[in-house]
């Protein structure tokens, strides 16, 4: 069969259990479909093809969720004796020791590991152009950026090199890059997914979560790697839901709350028209629509600025040379060698993070900075606190503007920082929220809309979405590669 | 809140074990002046009486286990991507002075 690399997982579970391909077959079409296009998008920085055919041809369970199917890893989830690097320079040569919670879960289920996905160092980023391995393309327009951080797992599943991906979150890193590659992403509920073996960005925010074709798969992903695990005393020990009852077609009695906060300045026109459409369809399918106001929007990015690098450049303390990774050479002494190493093995862009969140916690400042904060971040959740006493979840853009050239904003880190202006917040204050096609620009490119919801609630998210994907047709167009 | 001026990207710099060449120290204080000045706009709401938010959720409470044996990484396993070790350890420059 023909195309297979361009299914969704459920359907390809479909063709397996009717007996009308095989996960030999569906593997081979990804690697070939890879072969052919990854010239262009340069999505991969590890593949796994030997791993995967050994896997297909023998160890990997017959029978799991996702038996069969072929999953990409972000570059910063741990998989045992696999080279990892989170796009940096200062983990050159690190394999780590032991698997993540999420790729024990996803091989558990049979899914297949097809190699790691490029990714910007360290997910400081919105680009994916500050990789150690260069950037990744946009499968829309190879001349933009595919968004960051997780944009090498986003561009693979846009461009259908792998069926599946898994990415992080920390500021808006998997549902940027799936709204400007036109891709469903969503970042759980903090706590919702085991971090574990997940190097750390900042560890009040960080999130893993799905990257797929469309919202099924996303349910079905999700009901993979969510669940507690002792192993991350910040997930959270609740039940976990069959994601799959939440898909149905209606949208009756469902209110939706939409921010006036975030149509406001830097939003590009063509994607207010098309995410007010799509509010229009979410309407026409049956949901109330209200105005609602979080107001201090405003105030994210300056927050996620101190809390994330603050955090950042706490946990990036422990790359200093000793126990893995990169060694400056020529070191007389143990400092020297810290300064040495840190300074050849970070790039840019790590570095100025650690350097402001290194101010924002230093005598002095910590106040002004850190702890003024985290009461902002406060302020923030009481605002979504307050919506949702009137509504069920909140639809916005997920990125103010469509895909942007690459090399835009890389020379100016503060325009850089105001493309996450709309995902920051749901970070903030923990809730889940997806990204989904809701449109095209006049160039072709995808716009997403974001969806929302209280913790725990990721089961809202998918009926509003699922609802939305099945009345329109944006997650069925595909690049021209 | 104050922007920054070099000698404090200088000073912060070394507490984090960063060494900058005068190029990126020009660049980074620029840069940074710029973002702590966006930043400084949170000083437009007043925080007196709010209490900070170091986690999202609520549900997060402290997580204790049982104190008791189990299967943990080997010496050759945590020593396995060492870029330098002797034996049973990892190998640093030289701390103490001497010899």
């Amino acid at each position: 069969m023909e195309n297979l690399h361009s299914l969704t997982a459920h359907k390809l579970k479909e063709l397996m259990a009717r007996g009308e391909t095989d996960p030999s077959a569906i593997l081979e079409g990804v690697f070939a479909r890879a072969e052919k296009v990854e010239p262009k998008v340069k999505a991969f920085v590890l593949s796994g093809k030997e791993r995967a055919r050994k896997a297909v041809a023998g160890t990997a369970r017959k029978n799991g969720k996702l038996a069969g199917i072929p999953v990409l890893l972000k570059d910063n989830l741990c998989v045992k004796g696999e080279a990892t690097t989170c796009g940096s320079k200062i983990l050159a040569g690190f394999k780590p020791p032991y698997d993540a919670t999420v790729v024990r879960k996803l091989e558990a289920e049979g899914a297949i590991l097809i190699g790691k996905a490029n990714m910007d160092e360290f997910a400081f980023g919105s680009s994916c152009e500050t990789s150690c391995y260069g950037p990744t393309k946009n499968p829309w327009d190879t001349a933009c950026i595919p968004g960051g951080s997780s944009g090498g797992s986003a561009a693979a599943v846009a461009a259908d090199e792998t069926i599946m991906a898994l990415g992080s979150d920390t500021g808006g890193s998997i549902r940027q890059p799936a709204a400007l590659c036109g891709v469903v992403g969503l970042k759980p509920t903090y706590g919702r997914v085991s971090r574990y073996g997940l190097i750390a960005f900042a560890s009040s925010l960080d999130q893993i979560g799905p990257i797929t074709k469309d919202v099924r798969d996303s349910a079905l992903l999700l009901s993979v790697i969510a669940g507690y695990d002792e192993m991350d005393s910040t997930s959270v020990d609740l039940p976990v839901p069959d994601y799959s009852n939440a898909l149905v077609e209606d949208l009756k009695g469902l209110r939706i709350g939409v921010p006036k906060e975030y149509f406001v300045k830097g939003i590009d026109g063509e994607v207010e028209a098309s995410v007010r459409a799509g509010i229009g369809v979410l309407k026409s399918l049956g949901a109330e629509v209200k105005e609602i106001s979080l107001p201090h929007t405003e105030y994210a990015v300056s927050t996620y600025y101190i809390v994330g690098p603050a955090e950042a450049s706490s946990n990036l303390a422990r790359f200093d040379g000793v126990q893995y990774g990169f060694r400056a050479a020529g070191a007389d002494d143990m400092i020297e060698m810290y300064i040495k190493t840190r300074s050849e093995g970070f790039g840019n862009e790590a570095k100025r993070r650690i350097l402001l969140g290194t101010y924002c916690l230093s005598t002095g400042y910590y106040d002004a900075y850190y702890l003024k904060a985290q009461k902002v971040r406060t302020k923030i959740r009481e605002d979504f606190d307050k919506a949702f006493s009137v509504c069920d979840c909140i639809v916005t853009p997920t990125s103010p503007t469509p895909a942007f050239k690459i090399g835009e904003r890389a020379s100016d880190p503060l325009s850089m920082y105001l493309s996450d202006v709309y995902t920051i917040p749901a970070n903030l204050a923990g809730l889940p929220a997806i990204s989904i096609p809701c449109g095209f620009s006049g160039s072709g490119l995808p716009i997403g809309m974001q969806v929302l919801a209280k913790p725990f609630d990721e089961e809202t998210i998918f009926r509003t979405a699922y609802a939305f994907e099945q009345g329109t047709e944006f997650h069925k167009r595909k690049p021209n590669l | 809140m104050k922007t920054i001026d070099k000698k404090t990207v200088e000073k912060v710099a070394h507490l984090a074990r960063l060494k900058l060449d005068d190029k990126e120290l020009e660049l980074y204080s620029g840069q940074l002046a710029s973002i702590l000045l966006y930043i400084s706009k949170l000083n437009e709401i007043d925080t007196a009486n709010v209490i900070p938010t170091s986690h999202a959720l609520a549900t997060l409470k402290n997580v204790f286990r049982k104190d008791c044996l189990k299967r943990s990484l080997t010496p050759d396993e945590a020593l396995e991507n060492a870029p330098s070790k002797e034996g049973d350890f990892f190998k640093v420059p030289q701390i103490i002075e001497g010899k």
